[in-house]
């Protein structure tokens, strides 16, 4: 009886179920869209796990995911929602964009040059909503969906300008440089045939657990999930809420801005011109609610969603439109933001039970 | 001067074809947040309506149409949102964010699905388009002709404006949907139907966000395309924040917006001033009005918060 509440009330429980809801409709929608779920599906998978060459793909796609995953964790954990990693992630990349274009500097120092100019444009973003937030009462979800607009159109606009821009017209600015680029070595790329592999995916785990150690082994941590349990009784016990609050913005920002530098330095090694949002910050949102906020966890989570970008990609092999995997992954969150209803009916149910 | 004058005519003709829009999904807005629900999904809202009106069109001919189910399919979502919010007590920001994912999803994949794997539907005609009033009634080009030879649902929404502002404050059921955002529990106990209130105002946020995204294929654009609808929804947000909360401010909002919308679209590419940041002039504006009017911009007391019936 035990064991069956354990199972009801944990949070893995519910994830698997909506993730299982989540391709449910997916194949419903194929179907009605008169396309094979069962191949779409079978392409997906063989999409992921073909070759090593997909699957090394997918960590490549997974590793700024799990920052921005980690980034709205890490709030989570502290009692805010950062849905502004979308704007923090896109400040990083441009500073990191910026001077990996404009600084000459060997690699030692330009790499971390680029990375920490990104955490602290990611951290001032997320930093100035804390702020706001503190001093002013600003409800601090409104604030970020405006920043992240205001980040949008700024990216846009400095890669419009003539220094950053490439020469002969385009929508992208210049290639940064190679001292700047965080690519493996070449007889890496060349055994795994992933042309953008990267060190990112390394960084990630790095950070995923330095982030797990900080909420769960540190006194800073211990204070900033104390508040985000409970803002009164945090006071009440003596810490700093106001000042707590604008350092778990600040990091939650910086850990998204960082997630923008790996994705420029690793990936991309330009910024294109935005028609829409990239979305790396709302797909974090997906990666944190999947990890149930566990660092660790969002490792995984982002190698699952790193894994259905990719392999959604290839969707179109099937005349499937790779836009399933957004609706599955909405779903998905759907799902969980419904499940945490249920857990409480599960675990009142348990409690009444063992009285 | 006539060439002043014929400027200022072009403006507002941008401002006409800018503002609806953004006007429709912030009426829609102040229903849901008035209400005590946070609506961040208007963006995937506005998406779906803009897909299913220009879908609808294509195939039906008839603007009209395509725009009255445009809405419908935003209603969809809306009902949705209001049953994860409502009905299970879900987060509504997450909720909202799962619905920004679904809407623009589905629209696309929709849109593949029907139009040949294409992202883009095929261009509208005139006629299946909305209609434009006054046709031929002002000389090509003139000032009367730019400011009154428009979409009549132009005009169609800012009378709406008065619609529910007398909702809002001169009816009962205007009365109970500003109770509910404020103190729920009281509501109930009063014998005001919580539930059903608040199930109104997001499925109405959803069918009015709807309609703005179908204005957008069905006048502006004429086609749907994956980036007709960026940002619009969250200026809509914005716009019924520095309106706090009341229909008459989003409206002003709105038209300030839709004043910067205008200026972009007749400064162009390639002009002194940067399209991109015009652009940014309604996420500045509502950032700074949120920080030193933010006595007055309170947002309802029970926003965000679920309701659950004792049980």
């Amino acid at each position: 009886m035990s064991r069956k509440n354990n199972i009801l009330s944990s949070n893995a429980f519910y994830t698997l179920i909506s993730i299982v809801i989540g391709f449910i409709v997916g194949a419903i929608l194929l179907s009605i869209a008169k396309i094979n779920p069962l191949d779409a599906y079978k392409q997906l998978f063989n999409g992921v796990f073909g070759k090593p060459k997909f699957m090394v793909w997918c960590l490549i796609y997974a590793a700024p995911l799990i920052f921005t995953g980690l980034s709205v964790a890490f709030s989570f954990k502290t009692g805010v929602f950062n849905i502004g990693a979308e704007g923090q992630f896109v400040v990083g990349s441009l500073t990191a964009c910026v001077l990996g274009i404009l600084v000459k500097a060997p690699a030692i120092i330009h790499v971390p040059l680029c990375f920490i100019g990104a955490a602290l444009a990611g951290g001032i973003w997320g930093a100035i909503v804390g702020v706001l937030k503190i001093k002013k009462g600003v409800n601090e979800v409104l604030s970020y969906i405006m920043f992240n607009w205001i980040a949008f159109y700024l990216s846009n606009f400095v890669v419009n300008l003539s220094i950053i821009h490439k020469d002969g017209g385009g929508e992208a600015t210049k290639d940064i440089a190679a001292t700047a680029r965080i690519l493996a070595p070449k007889s890496i790329i060349a055994a795994t045939g992933a042309s953008a592999a990267n060190y990112g995916f390394i960084l990630a785990i790095i950070f995923a657990v330095i982030v797990w150690f900080i909420i769960n082994r540190t006194t800073l941590g211990f204070k900033l999930r104390a508040v985000g349990f409970s803002n009164t009784a945090a006071q009440y016990a003596g810490i700093d809420t106001g000042k707590s609050f604008l350092t778990a913005m600040a990091f939650s920002g910086a850990l998204a801005g960082i997630g923008g530098a790996v994705q420029l330095m690793g990936m991309s090694g330009r910024i294109s011109q935005f028609s829409g949002q990239e979305g790396y910050g709302f797909q974090g949102i997906t990666v944190a609610l999947i990890a149930s906020s566990n660092p660790i966890a969002c490792i995984f989570a982002g190698i699952f969603y790193g894994a259905m970008k990719y392999g959604g990609g290839k969707l179109s092999l099937v005349n499937a439109p790779a836009e399933v995997v957004d609706i599955i992954m909405g779903i998905i969150i759907l799902f969980i933001a419904i499940s945490s209803l249920f857990k409480n009916i599960f675990l009142n149910h348990g409690k009444k039970g063992a009285v | 001067m006539e060439v002043l004058i014929r400027n200022l005519g072009l403006l507002i003709n941008a401002i006409l074809i800018a503002t609806p829009p953004l006007l429709l999904a912030a009426l829609g807005s102040c229903f849901s947040e008035r209400s005590g629900v946070v609506n961040i999904g208007i963006e995937g809202m506005m998406t779906i309506g803009a897909f299913m009106g220009a879908c609808v069109a294509y195939f039906s001919g008839n603007g009209w149409l395509g725009f009255f189910v445009g809405g419908l399919s935003g209603a969809v979502l809306g009902v949705i949102h209001a049953i994860a919010c409502i009905q299970f007590g879900a987060d509504q920001t997450i909720s909202g964010t799962a619905i920004n994912f679904i809407g623009p999803g589905l629209a696309v994949f929709l849109c593949k699905a029907i139009f040949d794997n294409s992202s883009d539907s095929p261009a509208l005609d005139t006629a299946a388009k909305l209609p434009k009033m006054f046709e031929g009634v002002f000389k090509s080009g003139s000032f009367g002709y730019n400011v009154f030879s428009t979409y009549s649902v132009a005009y169609l929404s800012f009378l709406l404006v008065l619609v529910v502002w007398f909702v809002f404050y001169k009816t009962k059921f205007g009365m109970h949907l500003r109770a509910v955002g404020e103190h729920p529990q009281a509501c109930a106990t009063l014998g005001v139907n919580v539930y059903l209130t608040r199930y109104i105002c997001v499925i109405l946020s959803g069918f009015l966000a709807g309609l703005g995204g179908a204005f957008v294929t069905l006048a502006t654009v004429s086609q749907f395309r994956p980036a007709v609808i960026v940002g619009q929804g969250f200026i809509a947000i914005a716009a019924v924040i520095f309106g706090k909360f009341k229909p008459q401010g989003a409206f002003k909002a709105c038209l300030l917006f839709g004043l910067c919308n205008g200026i972009k679209a007749l400064l162009g590419a390639g002009n002194a001033v940067s399209p991109n940041l015009v652009s940014m002039i309604p996420y500045v504006v509502t950032i700074l009005a949120l920080v030193f009017v933010v006595g007055s911009t309170r947002v309802p007391a029970a926003n965000g918060k679920p309701f659950l019936k004792a049980r």
